[in-house]
Parts: structure tokens; C-alpha cells; sequence
């Protein structure tokens, strides 16, 4: 057992660090310091720049562009960006319709849209949920019906994220009504504008417009457009949902977080001293360090582990990074709050390009988002499966019971 | 011992329910918050018809002379209607401000036109530093002949921007954060060299930074011990400490109750997801919450006419050290159990998460009170 990096590992963290540093624009850098949202643009920009470089697709094989990383460096590659901050390259494409293409796609559709990917020509997103099935994924009801060389797809997602930008949608979608619920499920690309998609914005307790509902009414979707083969597509979802082993635990985010509770606390003065001084806050802070701590030596192990892993079973390990993760970033919210203290009340909505509070800030100019971070960071054990779920999971694939 | 509410109590729970049921679903408080005041005049003036507005006055001045324990009833109620009306601003702490320190000729004048709806006030406090230390002033009342003349400015004054009066403190001596050395002023809010900076709050509330440059007080304005004021302040901000822990258990039972009844519609895997032990049990936790500061919210309106004002201070950081913690964990539960839907802006849970969090941030938060109740050496459990 060696728990240190090896000295190529740490020359590679440092060449990452040094391009985030040098290549990430300064203004959106700026925007994620300060928790505010970012503009698709910002996403775009930052997307290309990394497929500049060759690291747009670090996770997928050599031959569609990936990098042929270790699991250590891929971590490191996943953290520095975190702790830059910089964007994460847009999930929906990179870490999940891609690599399910890549294992059980068409040659045709690998050709198609995995360089786009790469290069965020086309903006994905996620239809899984609908308002009938949330944790129970597997009881949708948004139907397939083949006619001829195409589907016509009816029903509606929910929840959809960012949708409002996608030009393309992954879809869940039940083409055997027949089958029992999980085999009657196929996994279909849909281009957002074919006629009959309807996207209505659901918005979040904080103001913000990241969610949307998805409505399909008689949309003809080529049956090219099936990934692997009909009725197949739960398999696929479970690939997808149980293949993120890094980056899930959000560490290298909530490390940041803390060094900016930190930078903030030691500005704000109670009483006759700043705030990070005081015994009680300082106590709170520092268990939530302990914690990340914990939580990081665990990523690691599971990084470490990738190194034996056979095929490319999901690991329910990963469920002890979402859960552990999601309750860190949480607490990281709270301590913001009590930082903010009176001045969390003024709402200064703060999400989208277009709608950007252009009025000077009320109270510490920081403030603004702090409230709206404190509530939206509660999906964090809501999306993805629930922490109630990732429990199910462990509870049973760990512990068989 | 009895926590049986009179005959009267229950009266005045029954109209409040009746109205909160009439003036305030869901759907009307979206519109109500819409107008350019943030609340409605119409639901006002039938808070006043009601009597509501002169619930803790004389009856010499309008008022129905009741207690804390009325106020209880009233916010508690509008806990759970989410109002969006200057209750606590006017009748709490400009009304307490007035009963505690007011001359009778300022009584007469004032407590009135609260009773009747006419009059709304506000308490402009905060500054950007001072976060919950009620001494921490930096505004100044200078002496020009027998007015005042105030500079400074004051921060997150809820319902500020509407008010017609401001209830202001400010420094006549002593240094930044000194106990002695503070006045209180009723301020009209459209005198020259006041500039008001109206804003919605998270909580869809209402308030505002107020500027003051050269603003002059005539001595009508002038309420309590001027430079011995810091007790007045105390008491009010203890009367509205203990109305916020009744309108948080309002909030907390609202959220506890659609949270059951989301478990028991909401249907995933074939069944409810009520059936779920793990979620029963969830919603049991909410429940001790919920009751925990319930009774908490009881003690401080027990304890916010108590005239030992160490005892009363005490008492008051307890309950909302434990509406605070209630009040985090029923809010982040209520929205982890409904799951997305929770965290949607057109459902009603999230409003009172909202809410509950919101009003942990005023008056001090959980770990402020904590500290000062260490602090203090305080104990509020008789050995
Ligand atoms: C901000 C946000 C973004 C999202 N983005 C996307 C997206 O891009 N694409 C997409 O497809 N989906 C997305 N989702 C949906 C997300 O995956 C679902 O919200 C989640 O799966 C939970 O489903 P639900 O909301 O229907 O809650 P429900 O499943 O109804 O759950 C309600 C409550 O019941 C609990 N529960 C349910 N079943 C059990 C059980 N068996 N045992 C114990 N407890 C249980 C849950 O844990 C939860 O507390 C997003 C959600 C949010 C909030």
C-alpha cells in the first residue's frame, strides 16, 4: 500500500492545472467562483477549447478520441477541473449517450454524432423520467410504435435538464407494451426539432430555468435512430447510470466550496471578529473537511480498484460516492447561509444570460446567489436516483439483503 | 397548566382559518404577490375589519387588548397561508415599539390607524455589518434644537419599501457596538433625505435598504429613553421573535401535512410510496420536529411578557435555536420526499421550505442564539 501519487502522476495534475489556468477565460471562471449560472455559451466555449486540446472526451476510447488515460489520471483530469473551477463538459453527451453508443451504437451512428459530441455541435439531454416514473425509471409509458422505417413516438418526459438548449434527446421509451416492464424498453435518439416535441420550462424554487417538461405528440423518429437493438434499451440505461465512477462524488467541487466558505468567513465580521474565527462556526466547517476528507481517500480507493475491475458491471461503491457527495455539498450550502446571515433574504435572480440582475447588488455583492444555491443544491439527492434509492442499491447489490 | 385555548382563542382561530380558507389558496397569493406592493390592501383592510390589526392594542386606541397568545393564533395562521401582508412589520414590531415605548400622545396618534388598516410600519434595524447583534449601529441621530437628525444606513428593512412610517434605530452616543448610547425614531417615510430601495425577498416577501442623509425628527418622534433604548429593542425584537417561531410552526405543520399526503398518493414500484418504511419513518422525524417546536413556539409566547428581561432573553434565544433546527430539517425533508416535484416553483412545498429558512435568517439564526445562550451562561431548564 502507497497512497501517494507517483511523480509522473503529480507531473500530469500539474500540466492540467497549469492549461485550466491558462486556457479557461477568465469570465466564466469568474461566474463559477461565484456560483452564478452559467450561459450555454460559457458551456460551448470551454467544450471546444478542451477538444482543442484532445481532452473534450477524456473517457471514451482512443479511437474516438479519448486519451487513453488511467483511472488516476482521469481522476485527476475530473478534480482539477473542479477545483479550477471550470465547466464540466456537458454530461449528457460525454459521459452518457457517448459511451452507450460507443459500446452498443451503430458504426453509422458513432460516425454521425460522437465528433459532435466531442466538439458540442449538438447539445444532448436526458429523457428518462416522466411524471408516472421517477425512481420507479422502469414503469414509463412514453410509447414507440414502429410504422414502417420510423417510430412514432407519444408521451411525455419530465425534469428534462437544460432542454431549452438540446438539438438532440436520449430517450427511454416502451416498444413492447406487452413485456414485462424492464424488457419492453428501447433507447432512441430523437432530433429536438422534429415536428410534435413541445418543450414547456418547469421552474426551480430558486427562480432557475434548468428543468423542462417534454411533450411528444406523433413524432416520427427514423428507426436508424434505435441504439442497439429493440427492447434492449434498460440495459443500456443501466449502463449509463451505473458507469459514472469519477466525478460523481463531486470532491474536488466541494473543495473549492470550502476554500471559498473560507475566503468569505474570514471577510465577515460578528461581533469583533471575523466569523471564521469563531469556535462554533470553525468547528462546523471543520467537520464538514473531515467528511471530504473521508470522502476523497474513498474515491480513490474506488479509482484504485478500477485497475481489477472485469467488463463494466456498475459498481455500487458509486452510490457511496452520491450519496456521501450530495450530503457534502449540501452542508457546504448551509455553511454559506449562516456566512450570509441577514442578507440572504434580498432575491436577486441571477440564472440566465438574458435575465441578469443588471442592478448593483443589495448587501455584500456576493450575496445574491447564496440563498438560491442553498436551495437548489437539495436535487443533488433527489436527480440521478435519490439517496433513498442509492441505499436500495447498497442495501442490496453490497449487502444482499 | 393549561394549553387549552379560551373561548375567545378559538373564535378568533376559526374567523382566521375561515379567511385564510377564502382570501388565501395558492393561486391568490401568487396574484397578490404580483402587485407592485407585494401584498393586498384588499386582504389587509379585512385583517383590519376582522380586528386583527388592533389584536395586541388598548382598547382605548382600537385595540382588542389581547396577548402573546393571540398573536400566536394570528401567525401561526398566516404561517400557513404563506401571507404576504405587513403583519409582523406593523402590528408586532411597529405596534410593540409603540406599546412598549410610545408616549400615550404617540399612542393615540398611531395605534389607531394600525387598528383601522390605514398605517403600516416598519422596523429598519440591520445594518450591513451589524448581522444579528441588535446593538451593532453605526447610524447616527445628531441634536439640531429640539429635532433629531439621523444619517446612516439600514438594511433588509422587511416591508420597508411600503411602509408609511419607519421605526429606526440609531446612535445619539457611545461607539459602534455599545449596549448604551441607542434611540429609537418613528420616521415618516417620505421625509426629505429618505431614499428607500424597494425588493422581492427569497420568501416572495417584500423589503428594502433605506438610505438616510440629513433626515430630521421632530421630539413627537422620538420613542422610549433616548441613549437607554437598547431594552425597548430588546423586548420588541423578543415579541417578534416569539410571533416568527408561531409563524414557522405554521410554515412546518403546512409542509408536514402535504408531505403525508404526497406519501399516501404518490404511487411508484405498484404502491404508495408511504409504504416505504424508510419514508414513514422520515416523516415520523418531521413530525418530532414539527412537535419539538411547537411546544417551543408555546414557551416563547409564555415567555415574552416576562419582565425579568435576562429570563425572557434567554427563553427567547432557546425556541428559536429550536424553530431553526425544526425548521431545516422538516423543510429539507419535505422537499426530499416529494422528490423533483418538491423542487418545482409551481408547487406549494417548496414556498414554505422557503419561508422556514428565511425566517431562520431573521432575528439570529439557530447557531447565533446558540452562541449567545452559551455565551450569557444561559440556562433555560430549572435545576
Ligand atoms: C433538478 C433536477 C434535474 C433532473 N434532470 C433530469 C434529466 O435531465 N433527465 C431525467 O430523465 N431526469 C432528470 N431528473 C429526474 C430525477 O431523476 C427524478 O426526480 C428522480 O429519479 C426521482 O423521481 P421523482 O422525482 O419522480 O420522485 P419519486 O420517485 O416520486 O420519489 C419521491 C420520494 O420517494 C422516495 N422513494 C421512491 N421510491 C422509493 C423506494 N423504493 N424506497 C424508498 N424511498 C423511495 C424517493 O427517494 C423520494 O424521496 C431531474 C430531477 C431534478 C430534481
Amino acid at each position: 500500500m502507497d497512497l501517494r501519487f507517483t511523480t509522473e502522476e503529480l507531473a500530469f495534475r500539474d500540466e492540467v492545472r497549469a492549461f485550466f489556468r491558462s486556457a479557461l477565460p477568465a469570465s466564466i471562471r469568474d461566474k463559477l467562483l461565484a456560483n452564478k449560472g452559467l450561459a450555454k455559451n460559457d458551456i460551448v466555449t470551454w467544450q471546444r477549447i478542451l477538444n482543442k486540446k484532445g481532452w473534450a472526451v477524456a473517457n471514451w476510447p482512443v479511437e474516438w478520441g479519448g486519451t487513453g488515460w488511467t483511472p488516476v489520471q482521469q481522476y485527476m483530469f475530473q478534480e482539477e477541473l473542479q477545483l479550477t473551477p471550470a465547466p464540466q463538459p456537458l454530461g449528457f453527451g460525454v459521459t452518457m449517450v457517448g459511451p452507450v453508443m460507443i459500446a452498443f451504437g451503430s458504426e453509422e451512428q458513432k460516425k454521425r454524432f460522437l465528433p459532435r459530441i466531442a466538439n458540442l455541435d449538438d447539445w444532448w439531454c436526458q429523457g428518462f423520467s416522466e411524471p408516472g416514473a421517477g425512481s420507479d425509471l422502469a414503469s414509463l409509458r412514453t410509447s414507440a410504435k414502429r410504422d414502417g422505417d420510423h417510430y412514432v413516438v407519444n408521451g411525455q418526459k419530465t425534469w428534462t435538464t437544460l432542454a431549452q438548449h438540446a438539438d438532440w434527446i436520449f430517450c427511454l421509451v416502451r416498444t413492447d407494451p406487452q413485456a414485462k416492464k424492464q424488457e419492453g424498453i428501447s433507447f432512441l435518439l430523437i432530433d429536438m426539432k422534429t415536428p410534435g416535441i413541445t418543450v414547456r420550462p418547469i421552474v426551480t424554487i430558486d427562480g432557475g430555468r434548468e428543468v423542462n417538461e417534454v411533450f411528444f405528440d406523433d413524432v416520427a423518429v427514423p428507426a436508424e435512430n434505435l441504439v442497439g437493438e429493440e427492447n434492449k434499451g434498460w440495459d443500456y440505461a443501466k449502463y449509463l447510470l451505473g458507469r459514472e465512477r469519477t466525478g460523481i462524488a463531486r470532491v474536488g467541487f466541494s473543495k473549492e466550496r470550502v476554500r471559498r466558505i473560507k475566503e468569505l468567513a474570514a471577510a465577515e465580521r460578528v461581533g469583533d471578529k471575523p466569523l471564521l474565527e469563531d469556535e462554533r462556526f470553525r468547528e462546523k466547517l471543520a467537520a464538514v473537511e473531515v467528511e471530504l476528507k473521508a470522502l476523497e481517500m474513498t474515491q480513490l480507493r474506488v479509482v484504485a480498484a478500477e485497475r481489477n475491475r472485469v467488463g463494466n458491471k456498475p459498481d455500487p461503491a458509486s452510490s457511496i460516492l452520491k450519496i456521501k457527495g450530495s450530503e457534502i455539498q449540501q452542508a457546504t450550502t448551509e455553511l454559506l447561509l449562516e456566512i450570509v446571515g441577514p442578507y440572504a433574504l434580498p432575491y436577486q435572480p441571477e440564472h440566465d444570460e438574458e435575465e441578469r440582475w443588471n442592478e448593483p447588488p443589495i448587501g455584500p455583492e456576493w450575496a445574491g446567489p447564496i440563498a438560491p444555491t442553498y436551495f437548489n443544491t437539495r436535487k443533488v439527492s433527489i436527480y440521478g436516483g435519490t439517496n433513498e434509492i442509492q441505499k436500495n442499491i447498497i442495501a442490496k447489490a453490497i449487502l444482499g439483503l | 397548566m393549561d394549553f387549552d385555548l379560551t373561548e375567545e382563542q378559538r373564535l378568533l382561530k376559526e374567523s382566521l382559518d375561515r379567511l385564510i380558507g377564502d382570501r388565501y389558496a395558492f393561486e391568490q397569493r401568487k396574484s397578490y404577490g404580483q402587485a407592485p406592493e407585494g401584498w393586498s390592501r384588499e386582504v389587509w383592510a379585512q385583517f383590519a375589519e376582522l380586528g386583527l390589526l388592533g389584536l395586541p392594542f388598548a382598547e382605548k386606541y382600537g385595540g382588542s387588548a389581547g396577548g402573546p397568545v393571540e398573536t400566536m393564533i394570528a401567525m401561526e395562521a398566516f404561517g400557513r397561508a404563506l401571507a404576504l401582508e405587513p403583519f409582523l412589520a406593523t402590528v408586532v414590531l411597529g405596534g410593540g415599539f409603540l406599546r412598549h415605548g410610545g408616549s400615550a400622545d404617540q399612542c393615540a396618534a398611531i395605534i389607531p390607524k394600525i387598528a383601522d388598516g390605514s398605517l403600516t410600519l416598519a422596523f429598519a434595524q440591520t445594518e450591513r455589518h451589524s448581522r444579528y447583534d441588535l446593538a451593532d449601529i453605526s447610524t447616527t441621530a445628531r441634536r439640531d434644537g429640539t429635532a433629531w437628525v439621523l444619517d446612516g444606513e439600514k438594511g433588509v428593512v422587511l416591508h420597508g419599501d411600503t411602509a408609511d412610517k419607519l421605526i429606526v434605530t440609531a446612535r445619539v452616543g457611545g461607539s459602534q457596538r455599545d449596549r448604551d448610547g441607542v434611540g429609537v425614531f418613528m420616521v415618516d417615510s417620505k421625509a426629505a433625505g429618505l431614499s428607500r430601495r424597494g425588493y422581492p425577498t427569497q420568501d416572495g416577501l417584500r423589503a428594502a435598504e433605506i438610505v438616510f442623509s440629513g433626515v430630521r425628527v421632530g421630539p413627537e418622534g422620538v420613542l422610549g429613553e433616548l441613549g437607554a433604548a437598547s431594552p425597548l429593542v430588546e423586548r420588541v425584537v423578543d415579541e417578534a421573535i416569539a410571533a416568527l417561531c408561531a409563524e414557522a410552526v405554521g410554515t412546518m405543520s403546512a409542509m408536514h401535512e402535504l408531505t403525508v399526503d404526497y406519501l399516501k398518493t404518490r404511487r411508484q414500484f405498484g404502491r404508495e410510496i408511504g409504504s416505504f418504511q424508510i419514508l414513514q419513518h422520515r416523516a415520523v422525524d418531521m413530525l418530532i420536529a414539527l412537535e419539538q417546536a411547537r411546544s417551543m413556539a408555546m414557551f416563547a409566547t409564555m415567555m415574552a411578557s416576562e419582565e425579568d428581561a435576562p429570563v425572557r432573553r434567554d427563553a427567547l434565544a432557546a425556541a428559536k435555536v429550536q424553530i431553526g433546527r425544526s425548521g431545516r430539517l422538516v423543510g429539507q425533508q419535505a422537499i426530499q420526499l416529494h422528490g423533483g416535484i418538491g423542487m418545482t416553483m409551481e408547487y406549494k412545498v417548496g414556498h414554505y421550505f422557503k419561508r422556514a429558512t428565511m425566517i431562520d435568517t431573521m432575528f439570529g439564526d439557530a447557531d447565533h442564539h446558540l452562541r449567545e445562550l452559551a455565551r450569557r451562561g444561559g440556562s433555560v431548564v430549572a435545576a
